[in-house]
């Protein structure tokens, strides 16, 4: 075994540890306080849940799934055009950057119900939700990455004689597209949690069936504890899912050439 | 393209530049270069030698003054003349030959075309077994190996160079030296340089130019009459230690008065 290979299995053996740990205090907490099943069920009893439901857990994580893979995929699109022409021209990026900045603090919650209200109830304005929450970072980083190129290679492509256009599509995208895909991990998540959110809101077209939100907003009317944290528990899954899926497309993009996705001990190598 | 033998390939004609605001860069420069010329630029930091450069190349403009590179305004002579900078400036997401090719690229040769230039460009600089890799894969001195070849495959009339190898190790930058001389000597392109190593200026050029600082101005002019071929064995005679010790001399001589500067 190499030994990078030793250090990973060692990386996984604490990372199992350190969860054991946290179910064993779990447990203790519960045995100690006599916690009543309503308020902390037990691991068993959520992974029980989890199990018993399984299906409707999947119903919801596919429903929430959906809506935050929507609301990222647009954010992301949006998000680079934005940027695009922010880097075009200094004078729109002055007059509006600021304003993305509402996108990030505005609270969200407090809009969600104006935007059912506008867009209407259902998957499509948890959806919009969804993609207002994750919009701020994609145009952030972007921005940034695109605005960031060194000034020799700028010259470099203008003794070439370069148009704008070859500008920004040869040298300043690829160069943001590192930075892009921070904003993307960032998005990512929160993306999830603006979906999640949203649901809060915007209810279920169906009765009894919804997405992850609206799923853990019913486990706690009826007090049904293990299956909310089970939903809890799904919904980080799916928050998972989504950075690592993103984690996966970076590297993909980007491991021929860029620091970031080198592997450490490949450099011993060369 | 290229305008009449008679022609230089630079003329710079009492040129001054100040930045929007603050001390002028430089001030009263006028150098010309004859074609086939390598003329090196020396001086202390602050003495403006790369805004020579960037005036040469028409990245900035003069504040006053005239500037022409073969009988063009400097804008339009850009078809001929090629850059180098201090770092690589490769392009990390493109492999060697990506890089190299970029020039063509951006002026629209075709792709055929494009390909074969490449190829023989990264010969020249000995990198074609290098063509697939990322510029992260490669040492310093072989970065500037592909940066030289990427100037050089748009088969330039006239090389600005600021200093290249300053960031390399003596070693890599020895080498380098020579065979900067041996790709003039096959293509005869003209070449003004830039650095602030002695040695380098006088190993390289044909004419050296000490710039004084603040503002940057000419201080004082060496012809270098060594012999071509230059090799290795050069830095070791009596004659190049003798002009080295002369330009150094003039270097301390043109940042001593600083003190005593009398205001323009």
């Amino acid at each position: 075994m190499t030994p990078s290979a030793k250090q990973r299995l060692a990386a996984a053996a604490n990372a199992v540890a350190a969860f054991a740990a946290l179910l064993v205090l779990w447990q203790l907490v519960i045995w100690i306080f006599r916690a009543p099943a309503y308020m902390l069920p037990s691991p068993w009893a959520v992974a029980k849940s989890f199990v018993s439901r399984f299906v409707s857990i999947l119903t919801a994580i596919e429903i929430t799934g959906e809506e935050s893979a929507g609301g990222l995929v647009a954010s992301i699109a949006v998000g680079v055009l934005v940027s695009l022409i922010f880097a075009k021209s200094r004078w729109v990026r002055r007059m509006l950057y600021p304003y993305t900045l509402l996108l990030q603090t505005v609270p969200i919650i407090a809009i969600a119900p104006l935007i059912l209200m506008w867009v209407g109830a259902g998957t499509a304005s948890v959806g919009v939700i969804a993609f207002i929450i994750s919009l701020a970072p994609m145009i952030f980083n972007t921005t940034q990455g695109l605005i960031s190129v060194d000034e020799n290679f700028v010259h470099l492509f203008l003794m070439h004689n370069a148009s704008p256009s070859q500008i920004l599509f040869k040298l300043r995208l690829p160069h943001a597209v590192p930075a892009l895909f921070v904003g993307m991990r960032i998005a990512s998540g929160l993306a999830v949690i603006g979906a999640v959110t949203g649901e809060l809101y915007a209810g279920s077209s169906r009765v009894g069936e919804g997405g992850l939100g609206y799923s853990i907003l019913y486990a706690s009317s009826q007090l049904q504890t293990d299956y909310l944290f089970a939903l809890v528990l799904a919904t980080t899954l799916l928050g998972f899912a989504f950075f690592f899926l993103v984690m996966f497309f970076e590297w993909y993009c980007l491991h021929n050439w860029h620091e970031s996705a080198r592997v450490p001990d490949a450099d011993s190598d060369l | 393209m290229t305008a009449g033998r008679g022609v230089p390939m630079v003329e710079i004609e009492n040129v001054g530049k100040r930045y929007r605001t603050g001390q002028p860069v430089l001030d009263g420069i006028s150098l010309t270069v004859a074609k086939g010329e390598f003329v090196t630029l020396i001086g202390p930091s602050g003495c403006g030698k790369s805004t020579v450069l960037k005036l040469i190349s028409g990245l900035t403009p003069p504040s006053s003054g005239a500037i022409r590179v073969d009988g063009m305004a400097p804008r339009d002579a850009r078809e001929i003349v090629s850059y180098i900078f201090q770092d690589a400036t490769l392009l990390p997401w493109r492999t060697v030959e990506q890089n190299v090719a970029l020039g063509l690229e951006l002026e629209g040769v075709a792709k055929p075309a494009r390909a074969e230039k490449t190829a023989a460009a990264l010969d020249l600089v000995g990198l074609a077994h290098f063509a697939k890799s990322y510029p992260r894969q490669l040492s310093g001195g072989m970065k500037m190996r592909v940066s030289i070849a990427r100037a050089l495959v748009t088969s330039p009339r006239l090389l600005l160079m600021d200093e290249p190898f300053a960031a390399l190790d003596e070693m890599s930058r020895d080498r380098l030296n020579e065979e900067i001389l041996r790709l003039q000597a096959e293509q005869k392109w003209t070449a003004v340089f830039v650095t602030h190593s002695v040695a380098e200026a006088v190993f390289l050029s044909t004419r050296i130019i000490v710039l004084a600082p603040n503002p940057g101005r000419i201080h004082a002019e060496f012809a270098v009459d060594l012999p071509a071929p230059r090799r290795a064995a050069l830095r070791d005679t009596a004659e190049f230690d003798a002009l080295a010790v002369k330009v150094s001399h003039s270097l301390h001589a043109a940042l001593a008065p600083e003190a005593a500067a009398v205001p323009s």
